[in-house]
């Protein structure tokens, strides 16, 4: 085997994504993955590799799937990175093709996250003692979460987007709960979503605020769920049987970036640089640029989120993302849409599956097997996700010409 | 009466003020203990004065946090003097009428309260300036 620049989805699968109480995290991983060896038309025979993400549960999600689908002693690696989980995944797969160390691989990312509530922010246990006991980074000795700031994604999200709109004016509540609207408009078309119910402006902003400018409905969804794909090398594919390479996917780019250190990034998370570096790094790669794009699905873990990156992955003008998102492009019947799934805000998020999912959903459309929600014609799309501390995952798709 | 800061970057005391860890190779700011400068990768660090003063670049209202946490809060990034510093808006009704992007703001400490051997703990936030 040599080295291989040339990288496919062979096949690929996500559960329905929602509230699973009878079935556990192996039970879930176990059908993503069992369903894309089937999508892919291969099986556990020849995969070489099994990169597994799960940031919530115990460890060691890939030795527990590898019991239940199919123990055959190749490499796995268990990955976790935030929510960019799934991606790097995805990406531990891709690098270990191309260095030339198997010609398929796989990877799964799969989480339990229904009634999880809240994510970040308290945690520690120390209450306010009764003695004042400096302790940790900051030597602080009480709790800085809500004393100094927040820690809770969505009001650390919420500043993402309130920081833009300092810069370039323009991001009001309103303009934050359209974005939200257009997703769980989107999401009505998704059968795989965890809410697929339109709600109108009205309900966003009326809806139980958790970090202005966010309300309930503009956070993503808590929910369970699992996603996995099936990569091969080009050389590998071409020995497949023509349907299989029509129906494959190429990746044109895989990158994944983490914050180059700027003022502020340690105080507030920057979102933005590492998304931009990605998305150059991304462009470079595929040999294109945002133009090519038809479809986009990216990180819109709130709907303070979704704005910056219409900025970040180049879709508009510098401070222009306010301007580009009341053209109305970014709707399914736009020049570019965003989010046609629904968006992490409806979909939903179980972390480690996300960046898989979002994949999955650009794959759907590539290959025109996306049914109602299909964008036609559809030949170019990118898949975008951020971990917060952080890391940024970009994928870009493209039809297969084979 | 004995005091101690909420953080060990705040230093008390008749002007208080924050304090960082300021790289001697690069001049990158930091407010947590150093291994190291992210930024160049030096290891020496000198402690330098924040301005008071600043400019309220982020924000958001937090009515739903973790347990044990009192809502609603107003938290934030102000910019002061090129030093961004996270911390609470206080002094001021947490709504979006009295919290606005870009209003000046200027430290302020409170008590949170004292301990069973009668040391009181000194926090602090940005007040509308």
């Amino acid at each position: 085997m040599s080295a291989s620049e040339d990288i496919w989805i062979l096949g690929i699968h996500m559960t329905k994504f929602g509230k699973h109480p009878t079935l556990d995290s192996v039970d879930l991983g176990a059908e993503a993955i069992i369903g894309a060896l089937a999508d892919g038309g291969v099986t556990m025979a020849d995969m070489g590799i099994l990169a597994a993400g799960n940031l919530m549960g115990s460890g060691g999600i890939g030795q527990q799937l590898q019991k239940q689908v199919g123990q055959t002693g190749i490499p796995v690696y268990n990955v976790s990175n935030a929510c960019a989980t799934g991606a790097t995944a995805l990406r531990t797969a891709i690098m270990a093709i191309r260095a030339g160390e198997c010609d398929m691989g796989l990877a799964v990312g799969v989480e339990k996250l229904a009634g999880a509530g809240l994510l970040g922010g308290g945690g520690k246990p120390k209450s306010d003692e009764k003695v004042w006991d400096p302790s940790g980074r900051y030597g602080a000795v009480a709790n800085p979460d809500g004393r100094i700031g927040t820690n809770t994604m969505p009001g650390v999200f919420a500043q993402i987007g309130m920081e833009y709109g300092h810069k370039y004016g323009g991001a009001t509540f309103e303009l934050f709960a359209r974005i939200s609207e257009k997703n769980h408009a989107h999401s009505t078309l998704n059968p795989l979503a965890a809410y697929s119910k339109a709600m109108t402006l009205e309900q966003i902003m009326g809806d139980m605020m958790i970090a202005y400018p966010n309300t309930r409905s503009m956070c993503s969804a808590n929910c369970d769920g699992a996603a996995a794909a099936v990569v091969v090398s080009g050389e590998k594919l071409r020995t497949l049987s023509k349907e299989q390479q029509r129906r494959a996917v190429k990746v044109s780019a895989s990158i994944l970036t983490t914050d180059p250190w700027e003022e502020a990034c340690q105080i507030l998370p920057n979102v933005n640089t590492l998304t931009k570096n990605a998305a150059t790094q991304a462009y470079e790669k595929a040999g294109g640029g945002p133009a090519d794009l038809d479809l986009v699905e990216w990180h819109d873990c709130f709907a303070t989120a979704e704005l910056v990156h219409y900025d970040n992955l180049g879709l508009c003008e510098e401070g222009g993302a306010v301007e580009f998102f009341e053209s109305g492009a970014t709707w399914r019947t736009g020049l570019l849409p965003v989010n046609v799934s629904g968006g992490l805000e409806s979909k939903g998020h179980p972390i480690a599956a996300t960046g898989i999912a979002n994949i999955w959903e650009i794959c759907q459309h590539l290959r025109d097997e996306c049914g109602d929600r299909q964008i036609e014609g559809a030949k170019v799309g990118l898949a975008h996700v951020i971990g917060l501390g952080s890391s940024c995952g970009v994928h870009i798709l493209e039809k297969s010409g084979l | 009466m004995n005091q101690v800061p909420l953080v060990d970057y705040l230093v008390l005391g008749n002007q208080p003020h924050l304090a960082v860890n300021r790289c001697t190779s690069c001049g990158a700011n930091f407010f947590d203990r150093r291994n190291a400068c992210a930024a160049c990768f030096g290891t020496s660090f000198e402690k330098a004065d924040v301005p008071t003063g600043g400019v309220l670049t982020a924000f958001t209202i937090v009515t739903f946090a973790a347990p044990g946490i009192d809502v609603p809060f107003v938290a934030g990034v102000v910019d002061c003097g090129g030093i961004s510093v996270r911390a609470n808006v206080i002094n001021t009704p947490p709504d979006p009428e009295h919290v606005s992007l870009g209003m000046k703001v200027r430290l302020a400490t409170y008590s949170l309260g004292l301990d069973d051997q009668g040391t009181e703990a000194v926090g602090f936030g940005f007040e509308p300036a």
